[in-house]
Protein backbone atom coordinates (compact mmCIF):
# COMPACT_ATOMS: atom_id res chain seq x y z
CA UNK A 1 0.00 0.00 0.00
CA UNK A 2 2.51 2.61 1.16
CA UNK A 3 4.87 1.29 -2.04
CA UNK A 4 2.11 1.82 -4.24
CA UNK A 5 1.71 5.88 -2.79
CA UNK A 6 4.83 5.82 -3.40
CA UNK A 7 5.20 4.95 -6.63
CA UNK A 8 1.72 7.01 -7.30
CA UNK A 9 3.20 10.36 -6.04
CA UNK A 10 6.48 9.70 -8.10
CA UNK A 11 5.00 9.28 -11.01
CA UNK A 12 2.46 12.25 -10.32
CA UNK A 13 5.85 14.27 -9.75
CA UNK A 14 7.54 12.76 -13.36
CA UNK A 15 4.44 14.51 -15.09
CA UNK A 16 4.85 18.20 -13.41
CA UNK A 17 8.32 18.07 -13.95
CA UNK A 18 8.37 16.66 -17.68
CA UNK A 19 8.07 19.65 -19.62
CA UNK A 20 11.09 21.15 -18.02
CA UNK A 21 13.16 17.73 -17.71
CA UNK A 22 12.68 16.98 -21.47
CA UNK A 23 14.20 20.64 -22.78
CA UNK A 24 17.05 20.91 -19.60
CA UNK A 25 17.96 17.07 -20.85
CA UNK A 26 18.07 17.46 -24.81
CA UNK A 27 19.25 21.45 -24.62
CA UNK A 28 21.77 21.22 -21.72
CA UNK A 29 22.55 17.98 -20.54
CA UNK A 30 22.81 16.17 -23.52
CA UNK A 31 24.74 19.27 -25.21
CA UNK A 32 27.51 18.87 -22.42
CA UNK A 33 28.21 14.90 -23.05
CA UNK A 34 28.25 15.29 -27.57
CA UNK A 35 30.19 17.93 -27.25
CA UNK A 36 32.83 17.04 -25.13
CA UNK A 37 32.35 13.55 -27.07
CA UNK A 38 33.07 15.84 -30.32
CA UNK A 39 36.12 17.76 -29.62
CA UNK A 40 37.81 14.23 -28.87
CA UNK A 41 37.24 14.05 -32.73
CA UNK A 42 39.71 14.90 -35.29
CA UNK A 43 36.96 15.28 -38.11
CA UNK A 44 33.09 15.08 -37.26
CA UNK A 45 30.21 14.35 -39.42
CA UNK A 46 27.10 16.53 -37.90
CA UNK A 47 25.01 15.00 -39.92
CA UNK A 48 25.91 10.97 -40.08
CA UNK A 49 26.75 12.17 -36.33
CA UNK A 50 30.39 9.93 -36.49
CA UNK A 51 33.59 10.76 -36.17
CA UNK A 52 37.24 9.87 -37.18
CA UNK A 53 40.68 10.11 -35.43
CA UNK A 54 39.73 9.78 -32.01
CA UNK A 55 42.10 11.12 -29.99
CA UNK A 56 43.69 15.27 -28.18
CA UNK A 57 44.27 16.20 -32.10
CA UNK A 58 41.82 19.03 -32.41
CA UNK A 59 42.86 20.11 -28.42
CA UNK A 60 46.84 20.09 -30.05
CA UNK A 61 45.45 22.07 -32.83
CA UNK A 62 43.44 24.88 -30.74
CA UNK A 63 46.53 24.87 -28.13
CA UNK A 64 48.96 25.56 -30.89
CA UNK A 65 47.11 28.02 -33.48
CA UNK A 66 48.16 31.51 -32.90
CA UNK A 67 44.61 33.35 -33.03
CA UNK A 68 43.46 31.36 -29.87
CA UNK A 69 46.43 32.48 -28.05
CA UNK A 70 45.13 35.99 -29.19
CA UNK A 71 41.44 35.01 -28.21
CA UNK A 72 43.02 33.54 -24.97
CA UNK A 73 45.22 36.87 -24.22
CA UNK A 74 42.68 39.25 -25.02
CA UNK A 75 39.78 37.59 -22.82
CA UNK A 76 42.24 37.74 -20.15
CA UNK A 77 43.08 41.03 -20.34
CA UNK A 78 39.28 42.01 -20.64
CA UNK A 79 38.82 40.43 -17.65
CA UNK A 80 41.82 41.73 -15.50
CA UNK A 81 40.72 45.33 -16.71
CA UNK A 82 36.71 45.34 -16.25
CA UNK A 83 36.81 43.12 -13.71
CA UNK A 84 38.94 45.26 -10.62
CA UNK A 85 38.36 48.58 -12.43
CA UNK A 86 34.15 48.18 -12.58
CA UNK A 87 34.22 46.76 -9.16
CA UNK A 88 36.14 49.80 -7.38
CA UNK A 89 33.65 52.33 -9.77
CA UNK A 90 30.88 50.09 -8.65
CA UNK A 91 31.53 50.31 -5.17
CA UNK A 92 31.89 54.03 -5.10
CA UNK A 93 28.86 54.92 -6.85
CA UNK A 94 27.11 52.70 -4.47
CA UNK A 95 28.50 54.60 -1.72
CA UNK A 96 27.74 58.18 -2.66
CA UNK A 97 24.02 56.58 -3.93
CA UNK A 98 24.10 55.25 -0.04
CA UNK A 99 25.15 58.37 1.70
CA UNK A 100 21.85 59.92 1.99
CA UNK A 101 21.43 62.68 0.02
CA UNK A 102 18.34 63.71 -1.88
CA UNK A 103 17.63 62.55 -5.37
CA UNK A 104 19.35 59.12 -5.23
CA UNK A 105 16.43 57.70 -6.37
CA UNK A 106 16.85 59.79 -9.59
CA UNK A 107 20.41 58.37 -9.41
CA UNK A 108 19.43 55.00 -9.28
CA UNK A 109 17.16 55.12 -11.79
CA UNK A 110 19.87 56.78 -14.45
CA UNK A 111 22.73 54.24 -13.02
CA UNK A 112 20.85 51.05 -13.19
CA UNK A 113 19.14 51.56 -16.41
CA UNK A 114 22.20 50.35 -18.65
CA UNK A 115 21.22 46.83 -17.14
CA UNK A 116 18.24 46.73 -19.56
CA UNK A 117 19.79 47.65 -22.76
CA UNK A 118 21.33 45.36 -25.66
CA UNK A 119 24.59 45.23 -26.22
CA UNK A 120 24.15 45.55 -29.77
CA UNK A 121 22.42 48.51 -29.91
CA UNK A 122 23.96 50.08 -27.08
CA UNK A 123 27.46 48.52 -28.92
CA UNK A 124 26.04 50.83 -31.95
CA UNK A 125 25.67 54.28 -29.75
CA UNK A 126 29.24 53.47 -28.76
CA UNK A 127 30.83 52.62 -32.02
CA UNK A 128 29.21 56.32 -33.17
CA UNK A 129 31.21 58.17 -30.12
CA UNK A 130 33.92 56.77 -30.61
CA UNK A 131 34.22 57.61 -34.38
CA UNK A 132 37.93 58.67 -35.50
CA UNK A 133 36.49 61.48 -37.76
CA UNK A 134 33.15 62.11 -36.28
CA UNK A 135 32.87 60.59 -32.42
CA UNK A 136 31.96 63.09 -30.18
CA UNK A 137 34.45 61.16 -27.79
CA UNK A 138 37.79 62.61 -29.80
CA UNK A 139 36.22 65.88 -30.15
CA UNK A 140 35.58 66.12 -26.28
CA UNK A 141 39.59 65.18 -25.73
CA UNK A 142 40.01 67.69 -28.93
CA UNK A 143 39.10 70.36 -26.15
CA UNK A 144 41.79 69.22 -23.97
CA UNK A 145 44.34 69.16 -26.92
CA UNK A 146 44.54 65.39 -26.81
CA UNK A 147 45.14 64.75 -30.88
CA UNK A 148 42.35 62.00 -32.26
CA UNK A 149 43.04 58.26 -31.70
CA UNK A 150 41.36 55.52 -33.91
CA UNK A 151 39.25 53.89 -31.71
CA UNK A 152 38.26 51.62 -33.45
CA UNK A 153 40.07 51.02 -36.74
CA UNK A 154 43.78 51.03 -34.94
CA UNK A 155 44.85 47.26 -33.97
CA UNK A 156 46.61 48.66 -30.69
CA UNK A 157 44.04 50.97 -29.41
CA UNK A 158 41.24 48.21 -30.18
CA UNK A 159 41.69 46.57 -26.89
CA UNK A 160 41.07 49.56 -25.17
CA UNK A 161 38.20 50.82 -26.66
CA UNK A 162 36.60 47.48 -25.74
CA UNK A 163 37.51 47.69 -21.98
CA UNK A 164 35.85 51.08 -21.58
CA UNK A 165 32.31 49.32 -23.23
CA UNK A 166 32.65 46.57 -21.44
CA UNK A 167 33.24 48.53 -18.03
CA UNK A 168 30.50 50.54 -18.76
CA UNK A 169 28.39 48.25 -19.51
CA UNK A 170 29.25 46.29 -15.97
CA UNK A 171 28.71 49.26 -13.70
CA UNK A 172 24.87 48.88 -13.62
CA UNK A 173 24.55 45.15 -12.17
CA UNK A 174 27.39 46.03 -9.55
CA UNK A 175 25.50 48.45 -7.91
CA UNK A 176 22.11 47.25 -7.41
CA UNK A 177 24.25 44.44 -6.02
CA UNK A 178 26.35 47.15 -3.75
CA UNK A 179 23.93 49.14 -2.72
CA UNK A 180 21.49 46.43 -1.52
CA UNK A 181 24.43 45.21 0.65
CA UNK A 182 25.27 48.54 2.05
CA UNK A 183 21.73 48.74 2.85
CA UNK A 184 22.01 45.39 4.49
CA UNK A 185 24.83 46.43 6.87
CA UNK A 186 23.69 46.69 10.53
CA UNK A 187 23.61 50.40 11.82
CA UNK A 188 24.67 50.05 14.59
CA UNK A 189 28.32 49.04 13.54
CA UNK A 190 28.44 52.44 12.50
CA UNK A 191 27.24 54.03 15.64
CA UNK A 192 29.31 52.02 17.92
CA UNK A 193 32.44 53.53 15.99
CA UNK A 194 31.08 57.08 15.97
CA UNK A 195 31.08 56.68 19.87
CA UNK A 196 34.74 55.51 19.50
CA UNK A 197 34.92 58.50 17.19
CA UNK A 198 36.61 56.62 14.36
CA UNK A 199 37.27 58.84 10.74
CA UNK A 200 35.16 57.75 7.68
CA UNK A 201 38.22 56.19 6.05
CA UNK A 202 38.46 54.43 9.11
CA UNK A 203 34.80 53.21 9.21
CA UNK A 204 35.18 52.25 5.43
CA UNK A 205 38.04 50.16 5.87
CA UNK A 206 37.17 48.65 8.94
CA UNK A 207 32.96 47.82 9.33
CA UNK A 208 32.16 47.84 5.08
CA UNK A 209 34.76 46.54 3.76
CA UNK A 210 34.51 43.37 6.06
CA UNK A 211 30.99 43.31 5.96
CA UNK A 212 31.00 43.47 2.63
CA UNK A 213 33.47 40.78 1.97
CA UNK A 214 30.68 37.50 1.03
CA UNK A 215 29.06 39.97 -1.78
CA UNK A 216 32.78 41.49 -2.76
CA UNK A 217 33.70 37.30 -3.31
CA UNK A 218 30.23 36.66 -5.29
CA UNK A 219 30.99 40.32 -7.30
CA UNK A 220 34.44 38.61 -8.32
CA UNK A 221 33.39 35.47 -9.33
CA UNK A 222 30.21 36.85 -11.60
CA UNK A 223 31.92 39.12 -13.14
CA UNK A 224 35.13 37.09 -13.98
CA UNK A 225 32.63 34.29 -15.21
CA UNK A 226 30.97 37.09 -17.50
CA UNK A 227 34.34 38.67 -19.04
CA UNK A 228 35.08 35.35 -19.74
CA UNK A 229 32.31 34.56 -21.64
CA UNK A 230 32.55 38.60 -23.58
CA UNK A 231 31.07 38.05 -26.97
CA UNK A 232 27.75 40.35 -27.65
CA UNK A 233 30.20 43.34 -26.78
CA UNK A 234 32.69 42.60 -28.78
CA UNK A 235 30.45 42.43 -32.11
CA UNK A 236 28.46 45.38 -30.66
CA UNK A 237 31.42 47.32 -30.73
CA UNK A 238 33.16 46.39 -33.81
CA UNK A 239 30.57 44.21 -36.23
CA UNK A 240 33.22 41.78 -35.84
CA UNK A 241 36.40 40.84 -33.90
CA UNK A 242 37.94 44.40 -34.60
CA UNK A 243 40.58 45.03 -36.82
CA UNK A 244 43.04 42.82 -37.99
CA UNK A 245 41.02 40.11 -35.24
CA UNK A 246 42.32 42.63 -32.85
CA UNK A 247 39.85 42.64 -30.28
CA UNK A 248 38.83 38.28 -30.70
CA UNK A 249 37.53 36.50 -27.47
CA UNK A 250 37.05 32.85 -26.93
CA UNK A 251 33.85 33.06 -27.09
CA UNK A 252 34.33 34.59 -30.69
CA UNK A 253 36.83 32.37 -31.83
CA UNK A 254 34.70 29.42 -30.85
CA UNK A 255 31.83 30.75 -32.95
CA UNK A 256 33.80 31.71 -35.67
CA UNK A 257 35.49 28.01 -35.78
CA UNK A 258 31.86 26.37 -35.94
CA UNK A 259 29.60 28.20 -38.12
CA UNK A 260 32.65 30.40 -40.25
CA UNK A 261 35.04 27.79 -40.29
CA UNK A 262 33.22 24.79 -39.85
CA UNK A 263 35.46 23.07 -37.76
CA UNK A 264 32.82 21.42 -35.44
CA UNK A 265 35.54 19.49 -33.40
CA UNK A 266 37.83 22.38 -33.29
CA UNK A 267 35.13 24.57 -31.83
CA UNK A 268 34.12 21.66 -29.41
CA UNK A 269 37.36 21.74 -28.54
CA UNK A 270 38.18 25.19 -27.64
CA UNK A 271 34.18 25.40 -25.73
CA UNK A 272 35.83 22.40 -23.52
CA UNK A 273 39.01 24.68 -22.79
CA UNK A 274 36.84 27.99 -21.84
CA UNK A 275 34.73 25.73 -19.58
CA UNK A 276 37.82 24.27 -17.83
CA UNK A 277 39.47 27.83 -17.31
CA UNK A 278 36.44 29.35 -15.85
CA UNK A 279 35.93 26.93 -13.83
CA UNK A 280 39.53 26.68 -12.66
CA UNK A 281 38.96 30.57 -11.85
CA UNK A 282 36.23 30.12 -10.02
CA UNK A 283 37.27 27.64 -7.73
CA UNK A 284 40.32 29.63 -6.90
CA UNK A 285 38.60 32.89 -6.52
CA UNK A 286 36.09 30.64 -4.03
CA UNK A 287 38.94 29.15 -2.47
CA UNK A 288 40.78 32.16 -1.90
CA UNK A 289 37.73 34.28 -0.50
CA UNK A 290 37.22 31.32 1.88
CA UNK A 291 40.57 31.40 3.57
CA UNK A 292 40.24 35.59 3.89
CA UNK A 293 37.03 34.58 6.01
CA UNK A 294 38.69 31.93 8.02
CA UNK A 295 41.54 34.18 8.89
CA UNK B 1 17.92 53.40 3.67
CA UNK B 2 21.10 53.02 6.56
CA UNK B 3 21.03 56.64 7.77
CA UNK B 4 24.39 55.63 9.81
CA UNK B 5 26.48 56.19 6.87
CA UNK B 6 24.84 59.80 6.24
CA UNK B 7 27.28 62.44 5.71
CA UNK B 8 26.81 66.06 7.29
CA UNK B 9 28.63 68.75 6.23
CA UNK B 10 27.14 70.85 3.38
CA UNK B 11 30.72 70.65 1.44
CA UNK B 12 30.52 67.26 1.88
CA UNK B 13 26.95 66.84 0.74
CA UNK B 14 27.61 69.31 -2.76
CA UNK B 15 30.60 67.19 -4.02
CA UNK B 16 28.85 63.94 -4.02
CA UNK B 17 26.20 65.04 -5.96
CA UNK B 18 28.44 66.87 -8.52
CA UNK B 19 30.45 63.24 -8.72
CA UNK B 20 26.83 61.52 -8.75
CA UNK B 21 25.83 64.02 -11.19
CA UNK B 22 29.21 63.29 -13.51
CA UNK B 23 28.39 59.25 -13.04
CA UNK B 24 25.33 59.80 -14.36
CA UNK B 25 25.71 61.95 -17.61
CA UNK B 26 27.90 58.92 -17.98
CA UNK B 27 25.87 56.37 -17.58
CA UNK B 28 22.84 58.15 -20.13
CA UNK B 29 25.48 60.17 -22.56
CA UNK B 30 25.11 57.07 -24.64
CA UNK B 31 21.67 56.75 -24.81
CA UNK B 32 21.31 60.71 -25.22
CA UNK B 33 23.63 60.39 -27.98
CA UNK B 34 22.05 57.87 -29.76
CA UNK B 35 18.07 59.27 -29.49
CA UNK B 36 20.13 62.69 -30.79
CA UNK B 37 21.57 61.04 -33.17
CA UNK B 38 18.94 59.01 -34.63
CA UNK B 39 16.84 62.34 -35.46
CA UNK B 40 19.63 64.48 -36.94
CA UNK B 41 20.23 64.37 -40.90
CA UNK B 42 23.37 62.83 -42.56
CA UNK B 43 24.98 66.11 -42.60
CA UNK B 44 24.27 67.06 -38.87
CA UNK B 45 25.35 63.64 -38.20
CA UNK B 46 29.13 64.07 -39.75
CA UNK B 47 29.51 66.87 -39.03
CA UNK B 48 33.10 68.51 -37.47
CA UNK B 49 31.15 70.54 -34.72
CA UNK B 50 29.24 68.97 -31.85
CA UNK B 51 25.94 69.16 -32.21
CA UNK B 52 23.99 68.29 -29.26
CA UNK B 53 20.37 68.39 -30.85
CA UNK B 54 19.76 68.09 -34.72
CA UNK B 55 17.76 71.90 -35.69
CA UNK B 56 14.96 70.14 -36.74
CA UNK B 57 14.05 66.52 -35.78
CA UNK B 58 14.08 63.78 -38.26
CA UNK B 59 11.36 61.95 -37.43
CA UNK B 60 11.43 60.51 -41.00
CA UNK B 61 14.69 59.03 -40.23
CA UNK B 62 12.30 55.86 -38.70
CA UNK B 63 10.23 55.88 -41.16
CA UNK B 64 12.71 55.22 -43.54
CA UNK B 65 14.47 52.17 -41.08
CA UNK B 66 11.05 50.89 -40.51
CA UNK B 67 9.98 50.31 -44.23
CA UNK B 68 13.28 49.09 -45.43
CA UNK B 69 12.75 46.47 -48.31
CA UNK B 70 16.76 45.29 -47.22
CA UNK B 71 16.03 44.90 -43.67
CA UNK B 72 12.39 45.25 -43.09
CA UNK B 73 12.89 46.60 -39.08
CA UNK B 74 9.03 46.42 -38.87
CA UNK B 75 9.14 42.06 -39.15
CA UNK B 76 12.40 42.04 -36.86
CA UNK B 77 10.28 43.97 -34.38
CA UNK B 78 7.42 41.21 -34.67
CA UNK B 79 9.58 38.39 -34.58
CA UNK B 80 11.32 39.59 -31.26
CA UNK B 81 8.00 40.55 -29.45
CA UNK B 82 6.63 36.51 -30.97
CA UNK B 83 10.01 34.69 -29.56
CA UNK B 84 10.36 36.94 -25.97
CA UNK B 85 6.48 36.18 -25.27
CA UNK B 86 6.66 32.65 -26.55
CA UNK B 87 9.74 32.29 -24.31
CA UNK B 88 8.71 33.76 -21.12
CA UNK B 89 5.05 32.29 -21.48
CA UNK B 90 6.94 28.47 -21.65
CA UNK B 91 9.56 29.11 -19.24
CA UNK B 92 7.06 30.41 -16.35
CA UNK B 93 4.79 27.25 -16.91
CA UNK B 94 7.64 24.56 -16.65
CA UNK B 95 9.14 27.10 -13.93
CA UNK B 96 5.99 26.83 -12.02
CA UNK B 97 5.36 23.14 -12.27
CA UNK B 98 8.86 22.22 -12.09
CA UNK B 99 9.15 24.20 -8.72
CA UNK B 100 6.02 22.66 -6.97
CA UNK B 101 7.29 19.02 -7.87
CA UNK B 102 10.32 20.12 -6.05
CA UNK B 103 9.08 22.10 -3.65
CA UNK B 104 6.08 19.98 -2.67
CA UNK B 105 6.17 16.63 -3.61
CA UNK B 106 7.75 14.52 -2.12
CA UNK B 107 9.20 11.67 -4.43
CA UNK B 108 11.88 9.35 -4.10
CA UNK B 109 15.06 10.88 -5.35
CA UNK B 110 14.14 14.44 -5.06
CA UNK B 111 17.24 16.12 -3.70
CA UNK B 112 19.42 14.04 -5.97
CA UNK B 113 17.60 15.00 -8.92
CA UNK B 114 17.70 18.69 -7.73
CA UNK B 115 21.34 18.74 -6.97
CA UNK B 116 21.83 17.34 -10.82
CA UNK B 117 20.42 20.61 -12.30
CA UNK B 118 22.01 22.62 -10.05
CA UNK B 119 25.13 21.26 -10.98
CA UNK B 120 24.55 22.37 -14.88
CA UNK B 121 24.48 26.03 -14.51
CA UNK B 122 27.99 25.45 -13.78
CA UNK B 123 28.78 24.63 -17.56
CA UNK B 124 28.91 27.92 -19.68
CA UNK B 125 25.91 28.38 -22.39
CA UNK B 126 28.50 28.87 -25.16
CA UNK B 127 29.84 25.51 -24.46
CA UNK B 128 26.52 23.98 -25.61
CA UNK B 129 25.37 25.57 -29.01
CA UNK B 130 27.26 23.85 -30.72
CA UNK B 131 25.80 20.63 -30.17
CA UNK B 132 22.06 22.48 -30.12
CA UNK B 133 23.05 24.18 -33.14
CA UNK B 134 23.32 20.11 -34.60
CA UNK B 135 19.71 18.78 -32.51
CA UNK B 136 17.49 22.55 -33.58
CA UNK B 137 18.91 21.52 -37.42
CA UNK B 138 18.34 17.91 -37.12
CA UNK B 139 14.69 18.73 -35.61
CA UNK B 140 13.84 21.10 -39.33
CA UNK B 141 13.92 23.79 -37.34
CA UNK B 142 16.61 25.73 -38.80
CA UNK B 143 15.58 29.36 -39.67
CA UNK B 144 12.66 29.28 -37.59
CA UNK B 145 10.93 31.20 -34.70
CA UNK B 146 10.45 27.94 -32.66
CA UNK B 147 13.98 27.22 -33.39
CA UNK B 148 14.44 30.09 -30.95
CA UNK B 149 12.55 29.84 -28.86
CA UNK B 150 12.39 26.13 -27.98
CA UNK B 151 16.34 25.54 -26.10
CA UNK B 152 15.26 28.30 -23.53
CA UNK B 153 11.83 27.35 -22.55
CA UNK B 154 12.94 26.07 -19.30
CA UNK B 155 15.56 27.26 -16.96
CA UNK B 156 17.21 25.35 -13.81
CA UNK B 157 17.89 28.69 -12.43
CA UNK B 158 14.56 29.78 -12.49
CA UNK B 159 12.96 27.29 -11.32
CA UNK B 160 15.71 27.46 -8.42
CA UNK B 161 14.16 30.90 -7.38
CA UNK B 162 10.44 30.17 -7.18
CA UNK B 163 11.27 27.08 -5.23
CA UNK B 164 13.14 28.92 -2.93
CA UNK B 165 10.34 31.34 -2.90
CA UNK B 166 7.52 28.24 -2.57
CA UNK B 167 9.54 26.78 -0.05
CA UNK B 168 8.75 29.57 2.31
CA UNK B 169 4.65 29.20 2.20
CA UNK B 170 3.77 27.47 5.77
CA UNK B 171 3.68 23.85 5.08
CA UNK B 172 0.43 23.98 7.45
CA UNK B 173 -1.87 25.21 4.56
CA UNK B 174 -0.95 22.94 2.00
CA UNK B 175 -1.57 19.87 4.81
CA UNK B 176 -5.15 22.02 5.65
CA UNK B 177 -5.90 21.95 2.42
CA UNK B 178 -5.19 18.52 1.44
CA UNK B 179 -7.59 17.19 4.43
CA UNK B 180 -10.05 19.20 3.24
CA UNK B 181 -9.65 17.43 -0.58
CA UNK B 182 -7.86 19.99 -2.76
CA UNK B 183 -6.13 18.66 -5.18
CA UNK B 184 -2.29 19.53 -5.79
CA UNK B 185 -3.18 21.15 -9.61
CA UNK B 186 -5.75 23.07 -7.75
CA UNK B 187 -3.70 24.39 -4.81
CA UNK B 188 -0.75 25.30 -7.09
CA UNK B 189 -2.93 27.49 -9.39
CA UNK B 190 -5.04 28.84 -6.75
CA UNK B 191 -3.21 28.83 -3.73
CA UNK B 192 0.60 29.01 -4.95
CA UNK B 193 0.69 31.33 -7.95
CA UNK B 194 -1.26 33.58 -6.67
CA UNK B 195 1.07 33.89 -3.49
CA UNK B 196 4.31 34.34 -5.57
CA UNK B 197 3.12 36.95 -8.02
CA UNK B 198 5.50 39.17 -7.63
CA UNK B 199 8.65 36.25 -7.62
CA UNK B 200 6.57 35.37 -11.45
CA UNK B 201 6.54 38.77 -12.39
CA UNK B 202 10.24 39.48 -12.10
CA UNK B 203 11.31 36.15 -13.57
CA UNK B 204 8.94 36.99 -16.27
CA UNK B 205 10.59 40.38 -17.01
CA UNK B 206 13.99 38.82 -16.51
CA UNK B 207 13.19 36.37 -19.59
CA UNK B 208 11.95 38.98 -21.32
CA UNK B 209 14.55 41.16 -21.19
CA UNK B 210 17.24 37.89 -21.95
CA UNK B 211 15.26 37.13 -24.70
CA UNK B 212 14.73 40.26 -26.35
CA UNK B 213 19.09 40.88 -26.39
CA UNK B 214 19.88 37.07 -27.28
CA UNK B 215 22.47 37.49 -29.97
CA UNK B 216 24.71 34.62 -30.50
CA UNK B 217 21.75 31.13 -30.74
CA UNK B 218 19.24 33.63 -32.65
CA UNK B 219 22.40 34.79 -35.08
CA UNK B 220 23.46 30.77 -35.80
CA UNK B 221 19.94 29.08 -36.07
CA UNK B 222 18.32 31.58 -38.47
CA UNK B 223 19.32 32.83 -42.35
CA UNK B 224 16.45 34.22 -43.97
CA UNK B 225 15.59 37.70 -43.47
CA UNK B 226 11.96 36.86 -42.39
CA UNK B 227 12.98 35.09 -39.44
CA UNK B 228 16.11 37.15 -37.84
CA UNK B 229 14.79 39.02 -34.80
CA UNK B 230 15.96 42.76 -33.66
CA UNK B 231 19.33 42.15 -32.07
CA UNK B 232 20.17 40.06 -35.33
CA UNK B 233 18.69 42.72 -38.07
CA UNK B 234 20.14 45.79 -36.53
CA UNK B 235 23.67 44.16 -36.79
CA UNK B 236 23.29 43.18 -40.31
CA UNK B 237 21.96 46.66 -40.85
CA UNK B 238 24.81 48.07 -39.45
CA UNK B 239 27.46 46.51 -41.68
CA UNK B 240 24.88 47.33 -44.62
CA UNK B 241 24.68 50.79 -44.16
CA UNK B 242 28.45 52.27 -44.22
CA UNK B 243 28.02 55.96 -42.95
CA UNK B 244 24.47 56.40 -42.10
CA UNK B 245 24.97 56.50 -38.72
CA UNK B 246 21.31 58.56 -38.47
CA UNK B 247 19.74 55.52 -39.20
CA UNK B 248 22.03 53.47 -37.48
CA UNK B 249 21.33 55.25 -34.45
CA UNK B 250 16.73 55.09 -35.43
CA UNK B 251 17.67 51.39 -35.52
CA UNK B 252 19.10 51.52 -32.00
CA UNK B 253 16.40 53.15 -30.59
CA UNK B 254 13.59 50.98 -31.68
CA UNK B 255 15.54 48.01 -30.07
CA UNK B 256 16.18 50.08 -27.21
CA UNK B 257 12.97 51.80 -26.72
CA UNK B 258 10.64 48.73 -25.30
CA UNK B 259 13.62 47.81 -22.59
CA UNK B 260 13.69 51.64 -21.68
CA UNK B 261 9.76 51.88 -20.95
CA UNK B 262 9.84 48.18 -19.44
CA UNK B 263 12.44 49.55 -16.94
CA UNK B 264 11.11 52.29 -16.35
CA UNK B 265 7.31 51.04 -15.11
CA UNK B 266 8.97 47.72 -13.51
CA UNK B 267 11.89 49.03 -11.81
CA UNK B 268 11.21 48.09 -8.58
CA UNK B 269 10.48 44.31 -9.71
CA UNK B 270 13.45 44.35 -11.75
CA UNK B 271 15.96 45.88 -9.11
CA UNK B 272 14.79 43.84 -6.57
CA UNK B 273 14.90 40.75 -8.98
CA UNK B 274 18.83 41.22 -9.44
CA UNK B 275 19.46 42.22 -5.08
CA UNK B 276 18.07 38.95 -4.20
CA UNK B 277 19.11 36.56 -7.05
CA UNK B 278 22.49 38.21 -8.34
CA UNK B 279 20.10 37.39 -11.68
CA UNK B 280 22.27 37.42 -14.99
CA UNK B 281 24.01 34.72 -17.05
Amino acid sequence: MVGQNQKKTFLKAMLYLLPALVIIAVFVVWPMFHTLRMSFFEKFNIFTKTGEGFGLSSYIWVLEDPTFHKALINTFIYAVVTVPVSIIISLAIAILLNSGIRGSKFFQTAYFLPYVTNAIAIGLAFRFIFHSEFGVFNKFLGFFGIDAVRWLTDPDWAMVTLCIFGTWSALAFKIVIFLSGLQGIDPQLYQAARIDEAGKWKMFTKITLPQLGPIMAYQFVIATINAFKAYNEVVGLFGDDGPLHSAITMVYYMYDKFYNANRYTIAAASGVIMFIIIMLFTFIQLGMSNRKADQ
Amino acid sequence: MNDSMKIESRWAKALVIILLTLGAITMLFPFFWMISGSLKTIREITSPEIIWWPEEEQWDNYTTVLTMKTNPFGIYFKNSIIVAVANTVFTLLTTILGAFAFSRLEFKGRDKLFSVLLATMMVPSQMYIITNFITITRMNLYDSLWAQILPYTASVFYIYLLRQFFNQIPDQIYLAAKVDGCSDWKYLWKMMVPNAKSSLVTIGLFNFIASWNAYLWPLMVTGKVEKRVLSIGLKYFASDSGTDYHLMMAGATIVILPLIVIYLVFQKYIIQGIARGGLKG
